[in-house]
């Protein structure tokens, strides 16, 4: 690659880099003993490692999905590494983190010093398998909070974990599930007690950077009663020619009265303009609002990776409960995205939203699937969704597949969906008065995106609108 | 000064402008009238650039450069302005994030500084005032939901703040009341001064009689087959377009 072509391909994707950091690596492969390596590496509870075992046992009898809308070369989960992790001791306080890494994050546009951090935001950093920092914890603390690495819940708060790991993604719920039950590494922990109003946003930054391996976080967020927090996380990779693997479980929990907000801002590498490379994103995200009146909210605005398969949704078991979905998924050149969500209605009175926003341009696929399900419990129950796709090139495709299931008859559903181009005339508009034509697509564009992106916390709705400009860099013209 | 020199235009296969000349000396406002048909929403869109219309032969000199050969983006940032006949909706786009953005990307090209919030949203607020507009109008999307008359009253002041020098009025007229017609009017009047000038494309005379025009020609098959003072605005109305080929 020549320099200048270079310096285009770093400047669509700005998180390209590598970081050279001696790392520690399980040998290659999937098998009994990686999970029990996993495990032990972790000083696991013996419930634990179980817990792991018949998640493993499980994905070994099962087949991966094939009824989404993406196409790709067979996964070859014995050629990759499922631990990976920075060599030395873990930190015990930010001072003592590699500095490496702390440029790495530096770079990314996350500072892990306090002092220069995002005011209200605590952060935790998860580098490949681990996580390497986590800010503010004291601030936190005084709150009753608890935000600290999975793996250190699991050692330090095990009543937590124990009773609400896998309680709403159980081990056996579909394949990458299971995957990520056997051999996740690292993730974050959020407990926010009775009655607390989280004190800061809290987010977790990740980052993959070792090759051939793959991330297999697991979130856990309970918002106990009354009680109610923000969450955000934000993802890049490096610029690697091989395809990576990324298989996320986030489980939330919302008891009595809580509200939780979780926003992603998925900036996985999407692969260059061939379609090489670029993270493989399968990823199961759910809520349960078990309380009363409680809430979840989902918000995601997703530009990277190679492929997305992921639906965040809303079990909505509490009456009255809220389940909220919205979402922007942009694919540009060779990207496929299949995503949506799923709002199953059991309580009574439960309402549910969904607002989707799709845009497409390139050679790319994008589509949404949505399940809204009413069970005959959920008496009053009402759904609004709201699918809108825009196409961008005439290479490109945009599809929406709702599945509405309604067994009780005081429910309401409503489906709007809408199928649009940006057209030559508005960007003629836009160019006359003086704009370039990738800013006038920018614009445009965030128009379109506008009602998802006023959802985002302020600090990151800045940031979401020029990714979605730079990830339609090239796509007009 | 824009000169236009033996200009030919196709829409596809089919000629449109078969020959257009015309000189705009700075400081003056020049009307062009004609048929249905004539030409003039396709003269308008060649001057500013818009893909469709191919030139294939003649040119278009604005300030000494070619025109012709640049994007419509840096059309607008060497000054030239279309008031679209019927402007566009941006569903979603603030309009006052849409002038600024416009206003700064011109600002740029031309080597000024940027605007800062505040600075823009004063010029914006005393262009508004000037033109008769509520301050939502900032707030509101671009054109979607606007009036007639209020998306051309928003062309006005989109060219208020882009302070252009060459302004081409691509039948801004149509569909506008009296009321509207005036504050149009007073729009271009405002910006009347001896380095600005404008094309005011028209159908009807009645603009005319508040943006009084330096020369009006008359635009008929593809070419400029008469010109003249005012009154030959007034001349028209009264006899019409018919019998202008021959004369």
């Amino acid at each position: 690659m020549s320099a200048s072509m270079q310096e285009i391909a770093e400047r669509k994707y700005k998180y390209g880099f590598t970081t050279d950091i001696a790392m520690e690596e399980f040998p290659r492969g999937l098998s009994e003993d990686i999970v029990r390596l996993i495990s032990a590496k972790k000083n696991e509870p013996e419930w634990l490692l179980e817990w792991r075992l018949k998640a493993y046992r499980y994905w070994l009898t099962v087949e991966e999905p094939d009824w989404s809308h993406i196409k790709h070369p067979p996964i070859n989960y014995q050629d990759l590494y499922y631990y990976a992790a920075p060599a030395k001791e873990a930190p015990k306080s930010l001072d003592e983190v590699d500095p490496e890494l702390l440029k790495t994050y530096e770079k990314l546009g996350i500072p892990l010093n306090e002092r220069a951090a995002l005011a209200g935001v605590a952060v935790d950093a998860v580098f490949d398998s681990v996580s390497v920092a986590t800010t503010f914890r004291e601030t936190l603390a005084k709150a009753g909070v608890i935000f600290c690495p999975i793996s250190e819940a699991v050692r330090e708060h095990p009543e937590l974990v124990r009773k609400y790991l896998g309680s709403v993604v159980p081990v056996r719920d579909n394949y990458f599930a299971a995957l990520n039950s056997a051999v996740f590494s690292d993730g974050s922990f959020v407990y926010i007690p009775k009655g607390v109003r989280c004190p800061m946003e809290l987010s977790t930054y990740f980052r993959i950077n070792a090759k051939n391996t793959g991330q297999f976080e697991r979130t856990l967020i309970i918002a106990d009663d009354d009680a109610t927090v923000s969450y955000l996380e934000g993802c890049t990779a490096p610029m690697r020619d091989e395809n990576q693997l990324h298989a996320a479980v986030v489980e939330l929990v919302a008891l009595e009265n809580a509200k939780i907000k979780y926003s992603t801002v998925q900036n996985w590498y999407p692969g260059d303009e061939n379609g090489k490379g670029g993270i493989y994103n399968f990823v199961t995200k759910r809520g349960a609002c078990r309380g009363k009146n409680s809430k979840i909210s989902w918000t995601q605005v997703e530009t990277g990776s190679a492929i997305t398969w992921k639906y965040p949704s809303c079990v909505l078991q509490g009456d009255n409960s809220v389940g909220e979905f919205y979402s922007v998924a942009v694919t540009n050149n060779h990207q496929q995205a299949d995503t949506g969500t799923k709002m199953i209605h059991l309580g009574r009175n439960t309402t549910s939203t969904i607002i989707s926003k799709g845009i497409s341009a390139g050679k790319s696929d994008n589509t949404y699937r949505g399940l809204v399900k009413i069970l005959a419990t959920a008496s009053g129950a009402r759904n609004f969704t709201q699918c809108d796709s825009l196409l961008i090139g005439d290479n490109c495709g945009a599809h929406t597949v709702p599945y509405i299931e309604s067994r009780n008859s005081s429910a309401k559903v409503e489906h709007e969906a809408t199928t649009s181009k940006i057209a030559e005339d508005q960007l003629f508009y836009c160019r006359s008065r003086g704009l370039s034509e990738e800013d006038a697509v920018g614009l445009i564009v965030n128009g379109f995106c506008k009602d998802v992106l006023k959802e985002l916390p302020m600090e990151f709705a800045v940031e979401a609108q020029k990714l979605l400009s730079v990830s339609l860099e090239g796509s007009v013209g | 000064m824009l000169e236009i020199k033996n200009l030919h235009a196709r829409i596809g296969e089919k000629e449109i402008l078969k020959g257009v000349n015309l000189v705009v000396p700075d400081g003056q406002v020049h009307a062009i009238m004609g048929p249905n048909g004539a030409g003039k929403s396709t003269l308008s869109y060649v001057l500013s650039g818009r893909e469709g219309y191919e030139v294939t032969e003649g040119e278009v000199v604005y300030h000494g450069q070619n025109i012709l050969e640049m994007e419509p983006e840096d059309r607008a940032a060497a000054g030239i302005f279309l008031a679209f006949q019927y402007p566009v909706e941006l569903p979603g786009v603030g309009n006052a994030n849409f002038l600024r953005t416009a206003v700064n990307a011109v600002r740029r090209k031309r080597g000024e500084p940027e605007l800062d919030a505040v600075a823009f949203l004063k010029q914006a607020r005393a262009a508004i005032k000037s033109l008769h507009m509520k301050e939502d109008f900032l707030k509101r999307n671009v054109n979607v939901g606007f009036s007639g008359g209020e998306k051309k009253r928003n062309e006005m002041l989109q060219m208020a703040l882009l302070k252009p020098g060459l302004a081409i009025l691509d039948e801004t007229d149509s569909g506008l009341d009296i009321d509207a017609l005036k504050i149009v009017a007073e729009g271009v009047n405002a910006l009347r001064n001896e380095k600005f000038s404008a094309l005011v494309i028209t159908h009807y005379q009645r603009l005319l009689d508040h943006i009084v025009p330096d020369v009006v020609h008359v635009l008929s098959g593809g070419r400029i087959v008469r010109s003249g003072p005012a009154a030959l605005a007034l001349e028209l109305e009264a006899r019409g377009y018919a019998g202008l080929e021959a004369a």
